[in-house]
C-alpha cells in the first residue's frame, strides 16, 4: 500500500495549501512542505532496501479485464528520479514562498505544484504502462496550469498552450507505441515487459513502437527538434523553471527511455535514433544558448544541449554510457536547479535577466556570486565539480564510439559541444557578476536566506559530489544503473585518467570555450545577421490555420440556435432508432393483450385530448400548465391503475410541487407566448414531432407484446426482498436496499439541484440588470382581492399536524407497504408550502425553525452515516440489517437500518423542495410583493396590507 | 390496454418534442415536461403491465408487477422535479436578465 500512498499523497494534499493560504502564506508554504516531507520520508524508508537491490511492489487491481491495474515498483531507477522530484520539490517550495510577489494567488500555485509532483511520482513508480501514460498526461496538463501561471503575461499563456501542444502530441504517439509495447508481450506490466527483449526486438512491430515512444520522449525532453517548447515555457515563473524545466518534467523523457533501455536499446535503430539525437541536440542547443542574452533563455537551451548529452548516452546503448547518463542526471539536476534559481534571485533585485544590461554584481550580491561560481563551473566542467565528472566520462564514451564507420565524428562532435557549454557557462558567470555594469541598476543586493539557501544547498551537494563522488553519489549510481541496465553495476569514478583522449578533448573544450567568449562580441554580430528558422514562427503558422479551421467548423455547428440542435439532435436519435430496429432480428409479439376498461379508456382520451389542447393553445401559458396538470393527473392515476402505488403517490406529490412552481415562475414571464415561426418551420417541426412520436409508442408497444430476451433481475429482488432486506415493498426494498448505493447518488444530485437553484436565486438578486428590472417589477395580474383567505389560513393550519402524521404514516409504513421517504418528503413539503401559500412568505419565514440547507445537508449525512455504519459490522457500504423489536403494549414490529438510510432520503427531499420554492418566492419578494406579517389579511384595520 | 399505454407515451413524446422545438423557454419547459412523463412512462411500461397485482409481497401465491421498473421511475420522477426547477430558474434568470425568453441565440450575442 505504501507506494501508492506515496503517489497519492501529493494529490491529496494538493487540497491543503489552496485551503491554507487563508491562513496565510507561511502556513500555506509549510502545509506544502509537510506534505512533500512526508512523502520523502516515506521513499527514504524504502531506500535501505531499495539500495540492497530489492524491488518493492505494491498491487492494487483496478481493471484487470482491460490490464489497467494500481501497480507501483520502487526500484534504483525509480528511487533516483522519485527522490530528486521530491527532493527538489522541496527546495522550491522553500524558494517560491520568497520569490512569489504577495499579489500572486500563492495557494494555486502550490496546489498546482503538488499536483504536478503527484504525476511526476506517478510515473516513476509505476508498473503498469497504461497508469503510466495517465500520469504522463497529468504532468502536461498540471505543466500547463503552471507555466500559465501568469494568467496576466500573453508569453506565459502563449507559452503554456505551445508545451502542452507538443508534449501532448508526443504523449499521443507515445500512447500508440505503449500499447502495441504492451500487445507484443501480452502484458502492460513493465516488470513483465522488461523481461522480453527478445521478442520485443525480433517483432515486426518494434520499429513502429520504438519510433512511436520515442516521439513521446523526445518531445517531452525538448529533444531537437522538438526543443523549441522549452525557451517558451520560460515565460513560467522561476521555480517552476527550475522544477520543471531543469529538474524533473524534461527529464521524465529521459527516465522512459532509461526504463525501457533493457529491452528496447542495443539494436542499431536505436542507436541511430537516440544517440543521432542527442548528439544534434546537444550540439545545436549549446550553440544557441551562448548567443542568448536572457539568463532563463540561456539556462533553457543549455537545458536542452544537456537533455541531448544524457539522451546520447543512453542512446550509445552500453552500460557504460548508460551509468554515465544517470550519473549526469544527477549532477545536471544539482547545478542546473541552482542556477535557474539565481537567475530569479538576479531577476528580484535588479529586475532584469538581460546579460547586455547586467554585469559587476560581485561586489553588490557576494553570496549570489559565490553560489553562481560553483554551479556555473559545474556546468561547464571545470575539475574538481561534478560536473567535470560526468562530462570527462561522457566524452571517454564519445571518443570510442563509432557513428556509421566514422570514427572521429562523435568525439569531434562532442568536443565542440563542450566547447559550446564551457562558452556560456561562463558568459552566465562572466557577463553578470564579473567586469562592470553595463547599465544603471537599482541598488542590487543580495537576497534573504530564504531564497538563497535552496541553491546553496544545491550548491554544497555540486561541490559533495565533486570531491568525494564514491562516498556520496556512488551507491545511488549503482542501484539507479543497475535497474536501467539490468545488470549490477558498481562503478569507479576518479578525477585523474591520466592523459586519455578524454583528457586532451576536455582540455580542448575548455580553451576553445575560453576564446569563444573572447570573441562573442564579433561572433554576435554575425549571428544576429545570419538568418535561421524561427520555431515559434513555424509553429504558430502550423497550428493558427488548424485553428481556424476548428473554430469555423465550431461556429457553424453551434450557431446559437438552441433549437436547431434539438432538431438535429432529435432526428438523429429517431434515425438511429429506427436504423437499429430495422437492423436488428424481432422475435414475433405472442403476449396476450391486456383487456381494455371502460374508465382506463375516458383517462386515455382526456390525456391524447389534453396533450392535443396543449399544442393547439401553448401559447396561452397557464391555460397549457393547466393542462400540464391535468396530464400528470392522468399518469399518476394510470401508475395506480398498472399496479404502481408508489409510483402514482410519488408522481402526484411531485405533480403538485412541480405545478406552484411553475405557477411562481410564470407570474414573472410574460403569460402568451408571441406567434414567431414560420408555418413552413411549425410543419417542420411538426413532422420531427410525429416522427419520434410514432417511433416511442412504437418500440414501447413492440416492446411490451413481447418477452424479455434475457431474464430479467426483477426476479431476485422479488425473491429476496423479504429474506435479505427485511420488507415487502419490493420497490422500497430496492430503493433503500439492493440498489441504495443509486438512491445515495440521486439524493445527493437532487441536493445538488436544489443549490444550484439557491445559487441561481442570488446571482439574480444580486445588483444587476435582473435585479433592477424586479426593482422595477409592474405586476401585470389584478391582486386576488383577499390574498390570504381566512378558511384557507385556518384549513392548512388544521391540515398541517395531519399531514406532517400522514407522512410519518406513509414514512414508517413504507419499507412494507407503498410509501417511503421520498413520498413522505413530498407530502411534507407540500403541505408546509400550503402555509407560505396561505400567509405569505415572511410570515412563515420567521416560524421557520430549520434552515432548508441544513436539512439537506443533514439528510446526505445521514444517509450516508447509514451506509458507513454497516462497515462497523463488516459488511459492505450501505447493507442493510434488519431485527424484531418488541416494545409493550405494542406488537413486535420490525426496525432495518435502512430506515435510517430512508430518513436521509425523506430530509434531502423535503429540503430540496422547500429550497426550490423559498428561492422562486425571494424573487416574488424583491419585486415588491407586500409582505404581511400577520396571519391572514383580516387582522389588520380597515383591510390595509402592512 | 398496451397499446392505450404505447399511444399515450406516443402522443406524451410528440408532444414534448413540438414544444422543446419552440422559440420561448416557457414552452421549452412545458415540453420538458411532457417528455419526462413520456420517458418515465417508457421505463414503467418496459416492466411489462399487469393490473392489480403491485409489487408488494404478499402470503397468497400471486404473481408481481416489476419491480424494478418502477424503482427506476421513482427516483426519476423526483429528478427530474429537480431538472424542471434547476431550468425554470435559468428561465426566469435569463429574462430577467436580459428582458428576452427566447431560446436562440441572435446574430449579435457572443457565441462563446
Amino acid at each position: 500500500m505504501s507506494l501508492a500512498l506515496i503517489v497519492a499523497l501529493p494529490f491529496l494534499g494538493a487540497f491543503l495549501p489552496g485551503l491554507m493560504i487563508r491562513s496565510g502564506r507561511n502556513a500555506c508554504a509549510v502545509s506544502a512542505g509537510a506534505i512533500t516531507s512526508l512523502a520523502l520520508v516515506m521513499l527514504g524508508l524504502h531506500a535501505p532496501a531499495v539500495l540492497r537491490g530489492e524491488v518493492i511492489q505494491t498491487r492494487i487491481d483496478w481493471l484487470p479485464q482491460l490490464g489497467l491495474n494500481a501497480n507501483f515498483f520502487l526500484d534504483g531507477l525509480g528511487l533516483l528520479f522519485a527522490g530528486l522530484i521530491l527532493g527538489i520539490g522541496l527546495l522550491i517550495i522553500l524558494y517560491a514562498r520568497f520569490y512569489l510577489d504577495r499579489r500572486d494567488p500563492m495557494g494555486q500555485f502550490y496546489t498546482y505544484l503538488l499536483l504536478f509532483q503527484g504525476a511526476m511520482v506517478g510515473i516513476v513508480l509505476s508498473d503498469n504502462i497504461l497508469l503510466l501514460l495517465v500520469f504522463w498526461e497529468l504532468t502536461s496538463l498540471s505543466s500547463f496550469l503552471l507555466i500559465g501561471y501568469w494568467k496576466h503575461l500573453p508569453e506565459g499563456r502563449q507559452g503554456a498552450r505551445m508545451a502542452l501542444t507538443v508534449t501532448g502530441m508526443g504523449g499521443l504517439a507515445m500512447i500508440a507505441g505503449m500499447l502495441i509495447l504492451g500487445q507484443i508481450v501480452g502484458s502492460y506490466d513493465l516488470s513483465v515487459i522488461l523481461q522480453n527483449k527478445e521478442a520485443i526486438q525480433a517483432s515486426d512491430w518494434y520499429l513502429p513502437a520504438l519510433i512511436l515512444i520515442l516521439l513521446g520522449a523526445f518531445t517531452k525532453s525538448a529533444q531537437f527538434p522538438f526543443h523549441f517548447w522549452l525557451p517558451h515555457a520560460m515565460a513560467a515563473p522561476t521555480p517552476v523553471s527550475a522544477y520543471l524545466h531543469s529538474a524533473t518534467m524534461v527529464k521524465a523523457g529521459l527516465f522512459l527511455m532509461a526504463r525501457l533501455w533493457p529491452v528496447l536499446a542495443g539494436t542499431p535503430e536505436w542507436f541511430y535514433i537516440v544517440a543521432t539525437t542527442g548528439l544534434v541536440t546537444m550540439v545545436v542547443a549549446a550553440k544557441i544558448a551562448l548567443f542568448k542574452d536572457d539568463l532563463k533563455a540561456l539556462l533553457a537551451f543549455s537545458t536542452v544541449s544537456h537533455l541531448g548529452l544524457i539522451t546520447m548516452l543512453l542512446g550509445f546503448g552500453t552500460q557504460a554510457a548508460a551509468t554515465v547518463a544517470v550519473f549526469h542526471i544527477i549532477n545536471h539536476a544539482t547545478f542546473k536547479a541552482a542556477l535557474f534559481m539565481v537567475a530569479g534571485i538576479v531577476d528580484h533585485s535588479t529586475h532584469t535577466r538581460d546579460l547586455k544590461l547586467l554585469g559587476g554584481l560581485r561586489r553588490a550580491m557576494p553570496i549570489t556570486f559565490a553560489i553562481t561560481t560553483i554551479a556555473a563551473l559545474s556546468m561547464a566542467g571545470i575539475p574538481p565539480l561534478n560536473g567535470f565528472l560526468s562530462k570527462e566520462l561522457m566524452l571517454e564514451e564519445a571518443s570510442h564510439t563509432v557513428w556509421a564507420g566514422i570514427p572521429w565524428l562523435l568525439p569531434v562532435l562532442a568536443t565542440i559541444g563542450a566547447l559550446f557549454s564551457v562558452a556560456y557557462s561562463f558568459r552566465f558567470l562572466g557577463h553578470t557578476f564579473l567586469g562592470q555594469p553595463r547599465s544603471q541598476l537599482d541598488h542590487p543586493h543580495d537576497p534573504s536566506v530564504g531564497l538563497w539557501g535552496a541553491p546553496a544547498f544545491l550548491t554544497l551537494l555540486v561541490v559533495l559530489i565533486g570531491l568525494f563522488p564514491m562516498l556520496s553519489a556512488a551507491w545511488l549510481i549503482d542501484a539507479a544503473a543497475s535497474a536501467v541496465t539490468g545488470e549490477a553495476v558498481a562503478v569507479n569514478i576518479y578525477h585523474w585518467h591520466g592523459f586519455t583522449a578524454a583528457f586532451w578533448m576536455s582540455v580542448i573544450a575548455i580553451l576553445g570555450g575560453f576564446v569563444l567568449l573572447m570573441l562573442h562580441a564579433p561572433l554576435n554580430r554575425l549571428w544576429l545577421a545570419t538568418p535561421r528558422p524561427e520555431a515559434k514562427r513555424i509553429f504558430d503558422g502550423i497550428v493558427e490555420p488548424l485553428a481556424a479551421l476548428a473554430r469555423g467548423l465550431t461556429q457553424r455547428l453551434h450557431d446559437g440556435a438552441l433549437t436547431r440542435y434539438f432538431a438535429i439532435a432529435t432526428v438523429a436519435i429517431v434515425a438511429a432508432g429506427f436504423a437499429a430496429f430495422l437492423g436488428g432480428a424481432h422475435s414475433p409479439g405472442l403476449r396476450p393483450e391486456t383487456p381494455v376498461e371502460i374508465v382506463p379508456l375516458i383517462g386515455w382520451f382526456l390525456l391524447i385530448a389534453s396533450a392535443a389542447a396543449i399544442v393547439s393553445f401553448h401559447r396561452n401559458r397557464l391555460l397549457a400548465l393547466v393542462l400540464v396538470g391535468v396530464i400528470g393527473l392522468i399518469v399518476s392515476v394510470g401508475f395506480a391503475y398498472l399496479a404502481a402505488p408508489d409510483l402514482a403517490l410519488t408522481q402526484i406529490s411531485v405533480e403538485v410541487v412541480t405545478v406552484i412552481l411553475l405557477l411562481l415562475a410564470l407570474n414573472f414571464v410574460p403569460k402568451t407566448t408571441p406567434f414567431e415561426s414560420t408555418r413552413l418551420r411549425r410543419g417542420r417541426d411538426g413532422v420531427i414531432a410525429t416522427l419520434a412520436g410514432l417511433g416511442s409508442g412504437a418500440l414501447i408497444y413492440a416492446l411490451m407484446m413481447r418477452d424479455s430476451a434475457f431474464p430479467s433481475i426483477s426476479g431476485y429482488h422479488l425473491a429476496n426482498a423479504k429474506t435479505e432486506g427485511g420488507g415487502t415493498n419490493v420497490v422500497n426494498v430496492i430503493l433503500v436496499d439492493f440498489r441504495g448505493y443509486d438512491t445515495f447518488g440521486e439524493i445527493v444530485v437532487l441536493g445538488i439541484a436544489a443549490l444550484v437553484i439557491f445559487a441561481l436565486t442570488e446571482a439574480i438578486l444580486r445588483a444587476g440588470p435582473a435585479n433592477d428590472r424586479l426593482l422595477t417589477w409592474v405586476q401585470d395580474q389584478r391582486d386576488a382581492g383577499d390574498r390570504h383567505p381566512l378558511m384557507l389560513v385556518v384549513a392548512t393550519r388544521m391540515v398541517l399536524p395531519v399531514a406532517i402524521m400522514v407522512g410519518v404514516y406513509i414514512f414508517l409504513r413504507g419499507h412494507n407497504e407503498p410509501g417511503g421517504g421520498f413520498i413522505a418528503g413530498l407530502v411534507v413539503a407540500i403541505a408546509l408550502v400550503m402555509q407560505y401559500m396561505a400567509s405569505g412568505f415572511a410570515w412563515t419565514e420567521a416560524r421557520q425553525r430549520v434552515d432548508y440547507h441544513a436539512l439537506i445537508a443533514a439528510g446526505v449525512l445521514i444517509a450516508g452515516a447509514a451506509g458507513v455504519g454497516a462497515w462497523f459490522t463488516g459488511t459492505a457500504f450501505l447493507t442493510s440489517d434488519f431485527g424484531y423489536v418488541t416494545l409493550p403494549p405494542l406488537a413486535p414490529f420490525e426496525l432495518a437500518t435502512a430506515m435510517i438510510f430512508d430518513a436521509g432520503v425523506f430530509l434531502t427531499v423535503l429540503g430540496a423542495v422547500m429550497l426550490a420554492l423559498a428561492s422562486i418566492s425571494r424573487i416574488a419578494l424583491r419585486a415588491g410583493e407586500k409582505v404581511n406579517t400577520a396571519p391572514y389579511d383580516t387582522d389588520l384595520p380597515d383591510g390595509e396590507v402592512r | 390496454m398496451e397499446f392505450l399505454v404505447a399511444s399515450a407515451v406516443g402522443v406524451l413524446t410528440g408532444a414534448g418534442i413540438y414544444l422543446i422545438l419552440r422559440l420561448r423557454t416557457f414552452p421549452v419547459i412545458l415540453g420538458l415536461a411532457l417528455l419526462s412523463y413520456a420517458v418515465n412512462v417508457f421505463i414503467f411500461a418496459s416492466g411489462r403491465i399487469a393490473i392489480g397485482l403491485p409489487p408488494v409481497l404478499s402470503y397468497d401465491d400471486r404473481d408481481y408487477s416489476d419491480p424494478l421498473t418502477q424503482a427506476l421511475v421513482l427516483t426519476a420522477i423526483v429528478i427530474s422535479f429537480g431538472m424542471t426547477a434547476v431550468i425554470v430558474m435559468m428561465a426566469l434568470g435569463s429574462f430577467l436578465e436580459t428582458g428576452d425568453d427566447g431560446i436562440d441565440m441572435t446574430d449579435g450575442e457572443d457565441r462563446r
